[in-house]
């Protein structure tokens, strides 16, 4: 008798029984679906209108400070009107001179050849204008967002107080979407490029704080120590020890802040006024031209690309060796004189041909007629195979997960009608499979199997709210205790009450399909590139670019051959979001220390027992960091998908940014920032989970 | 420079322990015994030890032992919980932030276990980085910093960057740069830990001859007995914050105060740390036709003349004086007393 009870605890210990339990209230819920219609749409006048409260709000503080902020607008002008003044009256040539010598300084002749080629292009194609317009704006920009960092990391390094205050901040405006900000500053600022230089400034301020107080953070003591013991005085110490030991750190923060601004830029596009090159890009996306938005895609996606080889190359170049202090003086100043004699020259010469000037308009390349005739011809022979791709896709992964089986499956999908024995058969599948993994003590997966059956046949968006809240907060409590649990308990109540609910599964649907199928290809492949070097070498640039292309410009590719909709949206943010699990998944194998692995050769082990039984578990904490950043990537492009015609929070925010509904889009930015920060604690809690796991002692 | 009842107390509160003054008078390791039993962590507890001008002043412990935290109290990169610091009859505690840093400007130099140099600065940047920060021309600062590079024979190297040098190397541009204010006090903390054994050996050597040059107040941090043995004119040995011992090498050789002690000097190769003064068989009277032998020689030299010459060999003072008799079993005598 007390065998067995014991037996039994050993089988189904408290953990199982909590989810047994919850998988049954779930059940209770959805048989009582129809009766309990509040469990499914939650009740009208039960939602807390906050979004009507912060437009009165925000219509009281425009109509008392808005001249405040008006008159912020103006004076930020100047400085932009100044660049774009100066970038527009110094000949082409000329700033194609000073780039490539830059880039040349920077990186190299390598270098320098891309630059040079890339900026002839955009000249060629007659859309020079255009980038400098852009350029401009993240010239003012930068020094802005740099500055602002850089004062507010070296505070929260100093102060701990500070840091508790900045951290948070920084979470908040680097997970509320890139549409939602522009919201406020929209209202408060007026149209013009100056939302654009705020948007992008309030954007690309985070990392170069993080950035600043990482490296401050890892300067080591004994730097600081034999600083101070050298007779230092607090501010010798900072500017003349500390600064200078983690250059490399601030200048990857630069970089890292620049390409945030260029992107926040592009963005901002959106709303109009700037005739910026994102502003082209947008319109022909819209008017769905493809050859010429592909064409003036390339414009951006070449632009973020030579900014950042341009930044990261002075970034390493400060780790390498140096010459002489004095041999530096002199190159500097030779430097500087080249750059100056060389642009007077090239600026006298273009006074007399008109050409080095003005690029003449009939002179422009016009490529897109071309590409859009080779697109279509593409397009014609392979119809079928693209319908046929897309259809497979929404029928029998996108629609099951969206609206569950019992409605996905249908004579027109699935080719037969859904009858008691095909369900009885489903049910009974699974059953039976989880009963054998209860029997195996698999828990854990038994626990899953059962909650995929229930998933896939309901459907996400079908699921009434009040399980799926205990679901996730469950969860939660699991990997992160109560804390991680109660932040998502009101987090998810908050989207519930606020009345985005169904809104909010339309995103996690689209975005949790790109997410598993980014993990696990992603996972993959990074395996297979951190075991083969041809993998590797050939997977790293493509990451690189897709890093440093400004989102919405992998859009073009997906719209031109899958038309607007959920299936293009889930292609752009696979493609896109499946970098991090690539790169964390091979650095993971790849770093692994060497001796546990030569270990486990000596005890025999296969190539495929090394790699499951060792490599694997072991990079585990390094993966799940992975697929934290997937998710926070997939979501970064769930918002720019938003432009294609999604439908879940995305669509809300980007829909109050064209009406000018401030509370509604705002309040889905912030839905979405929360199911963002939900989604990051917890996997990172995961990682920490396994990473203690591996380190702590078992014996203590 | 001195130090008097050095308390350092790590935890939420460690003033609290010493508000009222009480524990003057009672056990510091009852002391000790009652903060660590309150959550705080004792990493000194009661120093004191006096470092004469021009002594080679050891602190020698293992890891955890309290030592790097007493040299980071002299030189006062962190603050005691209590007790007294005196640096010519100047009390260190009593002096403002901006004092300290004049002083470590002119009478203090660091070298640090992990060199702790500039990786931005090549060479002489690096040895002149303290002139710099005193606001010292350019000129001046490289002619100072030229004499020492050529003290630590660096000379020829000035223009090098930090990572193209060997940690010897590395080292000897911490010796430099800590000498270049020409300081009266001079910490080493763990010099040559880091080191390769050989290097360490030389570097040893490098020390001693720079240091009967400069003749500085030396505070020096090991781990190492043999290293102490080599470069002490005094050690203090040091275990759970606290000073086990004070003493001349051969003191606590030939005297070790307890167990803890005698664990350190059980390995000691007793031939080259006994001197031929420590031998001395004083129940012989002193021979006048023996051979003759500094007080200071060391016994492994001294090994082929006991085993030749039966009656023994004097000992002669610095002035000449006789001062005993050393032989063959007097030395052995003396490793007896040792080894218990």
């Amino acid at each position: 008798m007390k065998n067995e009870n014991l037996m039994r605890s050993a089988i189904l210990e408290k953990k199982t029984l909590n989810w047994i339990a919850i998988i049954l209230i779930t059940t209770i819920f959805l048989i009582f679906k129809e009766e309990w219609s509040w469990s499914t749409k939650y009740p009208k006048e039960l939602i807390v209108p906050i979004s009507d409260w912060i437009n009165f709000l925000m219509e009281k503080f425009v109509n008392k400070f808005g001249w405040f902020f008006l008159n912020i607008s103006w004076v930020l002008s100047w400085p932009i009107n100044a660049a774009q003044w100066l970038l527009h009256s110094l000949p082409w040539v000329v700033i194609i001179f000073l780039v490539t010598f830059t880039a040349y300084l920077s990186a190299g002749l390598k270098l320098a050849l891309f630059t040079l080629c890339s900026a002839f292009y955009m000249v060629l194609i007659g859309y020079w204008e255009e980038s400098m317009n852009t350029l401009s704006l993240v010239i003012i920009s930068v020094p802005m967002a740099v500055s602002i960092g850089f004062g507010l990391g070296v505070w929260g390094h100093f102060s701990k107080r500070a840091e508790k205050i900045i951290m948070p901040i920084l979470d908040i405006f680097q997970t509320v979407p890139t549409f939602a900000y522009l919201l406020p500053i929209l209202l408060l600022f007026g149209f013009g490029t100056v939302v654009g230089l705020i948007a992008s400034v309030l954007y690309s301020f985070p990392p170069m704080v993080r950035n600043t107080i990482l490296g401050l953070k890892r300067v080591p003591a004994n730097i600081i120590e034999s600083a101070i013991m050298s007779g230092a005085d607090p501010k010798q110490l900072f500017w003349q020890a500390m600064l200078p030991s983690c250059k490399k750190q601030i200048l990857l923060g630069i970089n890292q802040s620049t390409m945030a601004a260029l992107s926040m830029v592009i963005i901002a596009a959106i709303i109009g006024g700037t005739a910026d090159i994102g502003w082209e890009v947008l319109y022909y996306i819209r008017k769905a031209e493809v050859g010429q938005s592909l064409v003036v895609g390339m414009v951006i996606a070449l632009m973020a690309i030579i900014i950042d080889r341009i930044t990261t190359g002075f970034a390493l170049k400060s780790d390498q060796d140096k010459k002489l202090p004095a041999f530096q003086k002199i190159t500097k100043i030779s430097y500087l004189s080249f750059a100056f004699i060389g642009s007077v020259s090239l600026f006298i010469f273009a006074t007399f041909f008109e050409i080095l000037d003005a690029w003449p308009y009939d002179l422009s390349v016009w490529v897109a007629s071309h590409i859009n005739h080779l697109f279509d011809a593409f397009v014609e022979t392979f119809r079928a195979e693209i319908k046929q791709i897309k259809n497979y896709s929404l029928f029998f992964i996108m629609l099951p997960t969206k609206i569950g089986l019992q409605q996905a499956v249908s004579p027109f999908t699935w080719g037969f009608q859904l009858e008691t024995m095909h369900k009885i058969l489903y049910f009974g599948s699974f059953l039976v499979l989880s009963l054998w993994l209860l029997k195996k003590k698999k828990n854990e997966v038994f626990v899953f199997t059962l909650l995929f059956m229930i998933f896939i046949y309901t459907g996400l968006t079908q699921m009434p709210w009040p399980p799926l809240l205990i679901i996730y907060s469950f969860f939660a409590w699991q990997i992160g205790g109560y804390k991680l649990a109660l932040g998502t308990f009101i987090g998810l109540g908050f989207i519930i009450v606020v009345g985005m609910w169904p809104e909010a599964m339309l995103s996690v649907y689209l975005c949790g399909i790109a997410v598993v199928f980014c993990f696990i290809m992603g996972t993959s492949l990074g395996i297979w590139a951190a075991h083969n070097s041809i993998v590797s070498a050939i997977v790293r640039p493509i990451n690189d670019t897709l890093q440093t292309i400004p989102l919405f410009v992998i859009l073009i590719p997906f719209v031109m051959l899958f038309k607007i909709g959920d299936f293009t949206a889930l292609l752009a943010i696979i493609i896109y979001a499946i970098v991090p699990s690539v790169r964390y998944a091979e650095h993971g194998i790849r770093n692994l220390s060497s001796e546990v692995i030569e270990a486990s050769k000596m005890m025999g082990s296969t190539r495929m027992q090394l790699l499951f039984l060792v490599k694997i578990p072991l990079a585990m904490p390094v993966i799940m960091l992975g697929l934290n950043q997937t998710i926070m990537y997939g979501i970064a492009m769930l918002v720019i998908a938003a432009l294609i015609g999604t439908n879940g929070l995305e669509q809300i925010v980007f829909i109050g940014l064209t009406d000018g509904n401030m509370g509604k889009g705002l309040i889905a930015g912030i839905s979405l920032a929360i199911i963002a920060m939900i989604a990051d604690r917890m996997t990172a809690a995961w990682s920490v989970k396994l990473q203690e796991r591996y380190t702590s002692n078992p014996a203590d | 420079m001195s130090c008097q009842n050095v308390w350092k107390v790590y935890g939420n509160n460690p003033d609290h322990f010493f508000r009222n003054d009480s524990h003057g008078g009672s056990d510091p390791s009852a002391l000790s015994k009652h903060i660590s039993n309150n959550g705080h962590i004792v990493a000194n507890a009661d120093v004191s030890f006096d470092v004469h001008t021009g002594e080679i002043f050891v602190i020698m412990g293992l890891s955890g032992s309290g030592k790097s935290t007493i040299v980071r109290c002299l030189s006062r990169l962190i603050k005691p919980s209590s007790g007294q610091i005196f640096l010519d009859d100047e009390n260190l505690l009593e002096k403002s932030e901006k004092e300290l840093i004049h002083l470590r400007r002119h009478k203090m130099g660091m070298v640090f276990q992990n060199f702790g140099l500039l990786p931005h600065l090549n060479v002489i940047e690096n040895i002149a980085f303290p002139l710099k920060l005193q606001g010292l021309k350019e000129k001046e600062r490289i002619n100072k910093a030229e004499r020492v590079i050529e003290l630590v024979g660096l000379t020829g190297r000035e223009n090098n960057f930090i990572k193209e040098l060997s940690g010897g190397q590395q080292q000897r541009v911490g010796i430099a740069r800590s000498l270049a204010v020409e300081p009266d006090v001079w910490f080493l903390d763990e010099p040559f830990s880091a080191l390769d054994p050989l290097i360490r050996k030389q570097m040893q050597d490098e020390f001693l001859r720079i240091q009967s040059i400069q003749k500085k107040s030396v505070v020096f941090i090991t781990h190492d007995f043999q290293e102490a043995l080599r470069i002490a004119d005094r050690i203090a040995l040091m275990r759970d914050g606290q000073i086990v011992q004070l003493g001349e090498p051969v003191d606590l050789i030939l005297s070790p105060k307890d167990d803890y002690v005698r664990e350190f000097t059980k390995d000691v190769p007793w031939e080259r740390v006994l001197q031929a003064s420590d031998i001395i068989d004083k129940n012989k009277k002193v021979s006048e036709t023996a051979e003759q032998v500094l007080f200071d020689m060391p016994v492994s030299k001294m090994l082929h003349l006991l085993s030749k010459k039966s009656i023994g060999v004097a000992v002669v003072d610095s002035l000449g004086k006789k001062v005993g008799m050393a032989t063959a079993q007097s030395f052995v005598a003396a490793l007896a007393t040792a080894e218990n």
